[in-house]
C-alpha cells in the first residue's frame, strides 16, 4: 500500500460517516454542532499520535489510557494548584517515558510487557493523586479548550494543527525519518551510525509529550478528572492508528492518518447516538463500524500484498 | 551420574520459570511473616484457586502468543462474560442443565473463535483490532442478552466450583489438567510443533508443508474456548455472571504469559511458567493488601514487579 492510497481510507471513511449524521441531524451542520461533535475527538487525536509514535518504531504502547489519566490527574490538582510543580511532574513523566524506551531497546525486552507494566504504575499514581473524581481545570486550558475562532470551530482547527505539525515532524524532517526507518530497519540505522537507544527514547519522548498534551486537553474539556478518566484511550488509539492506514510493522504510519482515525472513531460514537440505537448495542455497533471500515481497507490494499498480509497478521 | 544431577539442579535457575515461582515462594512467606505463619493454609488455596482462573485463561493467551508478533486476543474478557452470561441464564439454576449449559458456554467459545479467526483470514485485519473489534461485540451480546440480571447457579456447580478434594480445590485440580494438556499438546504432538514453527518463521513453516491456516484456526479457537471455561467456572464460583466479570483478565491473561517466560516474539511457549505467573499476580497483590497498602501503591508495586520480572528474566538476544 503506498502513501496515496494509505490516506485514501480515513479521509473516505470519515467523509461517509459525516455524510451519515448530517442526513440523520442536519442540524449538526453547523458551527456550534461541528464544535459538538468534534470536541472529545482532541485529546483522542493527541493519543492516537501518541501511539503512533510508539508503533512507529516497531513497539506498541498498552499504558496511552493510564498515562492520559494520570497526566489529567496531575493537571487538575498540581498543574492548578502549584503550577511550578505540576509543570516539573508533567516533564519527569515525558522523560520517564524517555527512560522506558531506552530500558526496552538496551535489554531488548517486549515493549507490550513492560508498557503493561507501566499501566499498572501510572494507574496506581492516578488512584493516589485523586482516590475520588474531582479537582479543577487550570482557567488558561479552560480558555484555550473553549476559545472560538471565526468560521471553523476550535476542534477542528486543533485537529487540523495537530495533524499539520506532527506531519511535518514526522514526514518532513530528517529526524523523523530517522525515526521511521527504525521502525523499518533498526539494524541499518545503527550500521549506518546512529544511535537506536537514542532515537527510540526520541520516540518514546514524543509519545510523552502527546499524551501530556491529550491529558490536559481533556481535562480542559470535562473541567475535572479521575483516574479512570481515559482507560478507553488505550485501545481506541491503536484502533486509530491503524484506522489511519498505520501498520504495526515497519515503520508505516501516517500522521495525517491516524488523527483521521482518531476523528472517525469518535464520530461514530456520535453517530450512533443520533441512531437512537438501543444502548444495548452502542458498544457493538461501534465494534461493528471498525469491522465495516477495516474490511473496506480490503480493497486498498488488495493488490502486492497477498503474503504479506497473511505472514504478519 | 551424581554430576549430570547436579547440572540438573543448577540449570533449574535459567529455566524462564524459575524466576516467577521463586518471586511467589517471596511474596508468599514475605506475607505470612506478618501473621507469624497463622492463615498460610488459607492463603495457599486462595492463590491456588484464584490463579487457576487466570492461569487457564493464560494458557489460551500463550497459544496465540506462540504464533508470533501482533498475535494477540483481547476479546477474553468479553468472551468470558458472554459465555457465563448466556450459560447461567440458560441453567437458571437447575441441576440438570449443568452439562447442557457447559456445552453451551464451550459452544459460545468455538463460535468467537471461529469469529475471530475469520475476521484474521477473510478481511485480513491484525489480530489485535480483530479481536478487539469483535469483543464489542460479544460484550453488547452479552449486555443485550442478560440485562443487568444476575442469575445464581445451580447449587450443586457452585459446591463443586467451591470445594475441594483432598485438600486441593477443585477449580486448581481442573487449571492442573488443563496445563498438563496443553504441555502435552505443546511439547509432545505434532500440533505443537507446528505452533512453535508458525511462531518461529511463517514462511519457512509454509514452505515445509504445515497447514498454517489450520494451526493459526485452532489456536485462536482453542484461546476462545478455554475463555468461555473460564468464563463459566468464574461466574458458578461467584455466584452469578456480572457483566465486567472478564474485565481485569485482560491484562493478566498477557502479563501472566510474559512472566512465566514465554517469548513475546513467539515460538516459544511455556506451560509451568504461566501456572507461576498465575500465582505470582494474586500472591503480590495479597502480600501488598496484608501489608496494607492503599490502592495506588498496590498498583505501582504490581508494575514495577511485571517490569522488573521481565527485565531479569528476558536475558540479552531475543529479539522482540
Amino acid at each position: 500500500m503506498n502513501g496515496k492510497y494509505r490516506i485514501l481510507l480515513p479521509v473516505l471513511s470519515l467523509t461517509v460517516l459525516l455524510a451519515a449524521v448530517f442526513y440523520l441531524q442536519p442540524r449538526a451542520m453547523s458551527y456550534f454542532g461541528l464544535n459538538l461533535l468534534f470536541n472529545l475527538a482532541v485529546p483522542i487525536a493527541l493519543a492516537t499520535i501518541a501511539q503512533m509514535m510508539i508503533i512507529m518504531v516497531n513497539d506498541i504502547d498498552l499504558s496511552v489510557g493510564t498515562f492520559v489519566s494520570f497526566v489529567a490527574c496531575v493537571t487538575a490538582t498540581f498543574l492548578n494548584d502549584a503550577p511550578l510543580i505540576g509543570v516539573a511532574i508533567l516533564l519527569a513523566s515525558i522523560l520517564a517515558y524517555a527512560a522506558i524506551g531506552a530500558l526496552i531497546h538496551i535489554r531488548q525486552l517486549p515493549a507490550i510487557v513492560v508498557t503493561l507494566g507501566m499501566s499498572f504504575v501510572w494507574g496506581g499514581l492516578a488512584v493516589l493523586l485523586l482516590p475520588s473524581p474531582g479537582g479543577a481545570a487550570p482557567a488558561w486550558i479552560r480558555t484555550v479548550m473553549t476559545v472560538k475562532p471565526p468560521l471553523v470551530p476550535m476542534a477542528v482547527v486543533a485537529c487540523i494543527l495537530i495533524a499539520g505539525l506532527t506531519h511535518l515532524l514526522i514526514m518532513r524532517s530528517s529526524t523523523g525519518t530517522l525515526l521511521r526507518a527504525v521502525g523499518g530497519n533498526a539494524q541499518a540505522v545503527a550500521r549506518s551510525g546512529w544511535s537506536v537507544t537514542k532515537l527510540k527514547a526520541g520516540a518514546y519522548a514524543l509519545a510523552g509529550v502527546f499524551g501530556v498534551l491529550a491529558g490536559v486537553c481533556l481535562v480542559g474539556l470535562t473541567t475535572s478528572a479521575d483516574a479512570n478518566i481515559a482507560l478507553r484511550y488505550t485501545l481506541l488509539s491503536i484502533a486509530g492508528v491503524i484506522l489511519g492506514g498505520g501498520e504495526f510493522t515497519g515503520g508505516r504510519v501516517s500522521p495525517v492518518g491516524a488523527v483521521l482515525g482518531a476523528l472517525t472513531l469518535a464520530l461514530a460514537g456520535s453517530f450512533l447516538s443520533f441512531m437512537r440505537l438501543s444502548p444495548d448495542w452502542q458498544i457493538g455497533a461501534q465494534g461493528a463500524i471498525l469491522i465495516l471500515v477495516l474490511a473496506v481497507r480490503l480493497i486498498f490494499s488488495r493488490r502486492g500484498r497477498k503474503w504479506k498480509g497473511a505472514e504478519n497478521g | 551420574m551424581d554430576n549430570s544431577r547436579l547440572s540438573t539442579v543448577l540449570a533449574i535457575p535459567r529455566r524462564p520459570w524459575f524466576w516467577a515461582f521463586a518471586a511467589s515462594a517471596i511474596a508468599y512467606f514475605a506475607t505470612l511473616s506478618l501473621t507469624e505463619g497463622r492463615g498460610g493454609g488459607e492463603l495457599l488455596s486462595a492463590a491456588l484457586t484464584f490463579a487457576s482462573f487466570s492461569a487457564i485463561v493464560g494458557l489460551g493467551q500463550m497459544f496465540v502468543i506462540t504464533l508470533g508478533p501482533g498475535n494477540v486476543d483481547l476479546s477474553i474478557p468479553a468472551t468470558m462474560t458472554l459465555a457465563g452470561t448466556l450459560s447461567l441464564k440458560f441453567m437458571d439454576g437447575a441441576a440438570a442443565l449443568i452439562l447442557p449449559g457447559l456445552a453451551l458456554a464451550l459452544a459460545v467459545g468455538i463460535g468467537a473463535g471461529i469469529f475471530n479467526y475469520l475476521l484474521i483470514r477473510l478481511l485480513r485485519i491484525p489480530p489485535i483490532i480483530a479481536t478487539l473489534s469483535a469483543s464489542f461485540l460479544y460484550q453488547s451480546l452479552a449486555i443485550w442478552w442478560n440485562r443487568g440480571l444476575r442469575i445464581k447457579p445451580p447449587e450443586a456447580l457452585a459446591d463443586f466450583s467451591t470445594g475441594s478434594l483432598a485438600g486441593l480445590p477443585n477449580l486448581t485440580i481442573i487449571g492442573v489438567l488443563i496445563a498438563l494438556m496443553s504441555w502435552v499438546v505443546l511439547e509432545r504432538s505434532l500440533f505443537g510443533r507446528w505452533v512453535s514453527a508458525f511462531g518461529q518463521n511463517t514462511r519457512a513453516a509454509r514452505l515445509s508443508g504445515i497447514p498454517v491456516e489450520t494451526v493459526r484456526a485452532v489456536t485462536y479457537i482453542a484461546s476462545a474456548v478455554l475463555a468461555s471455561f473460564t468464563g463459566y467456572l468464574l461466574a458458578s464460583f461467584s455466584g452469578g455472571a456480572a457483566l465486567n466479570m472478564g474485565t481485569e483478565y485482560l491484562l493478566i491473561s498477557i502479563a501472566v504469559v510474559v512472566i512465566g517466560g514465554c517469548s513475546i516474539a513467539g515460538g516459544n511457549s511455556n506451560v509451568p511458567g504461566i501456572w507461576g505467573g498465575a500465582l505470582l499476580m494474586f500472591l503480590v497483590v495479597s502480600m501488598l493488601n496484608s501489608y496494607g497498602f492503599g490502592a495506588g501503591v498496590r498498583l505501582i508495586m504490581t508494575g514495577a514487579i511485571i517490569i522488573a520480572i521481565v527485565a531479569a528474566a528476558s536475558g540479552k538476544g531475543r529479539s522482540a
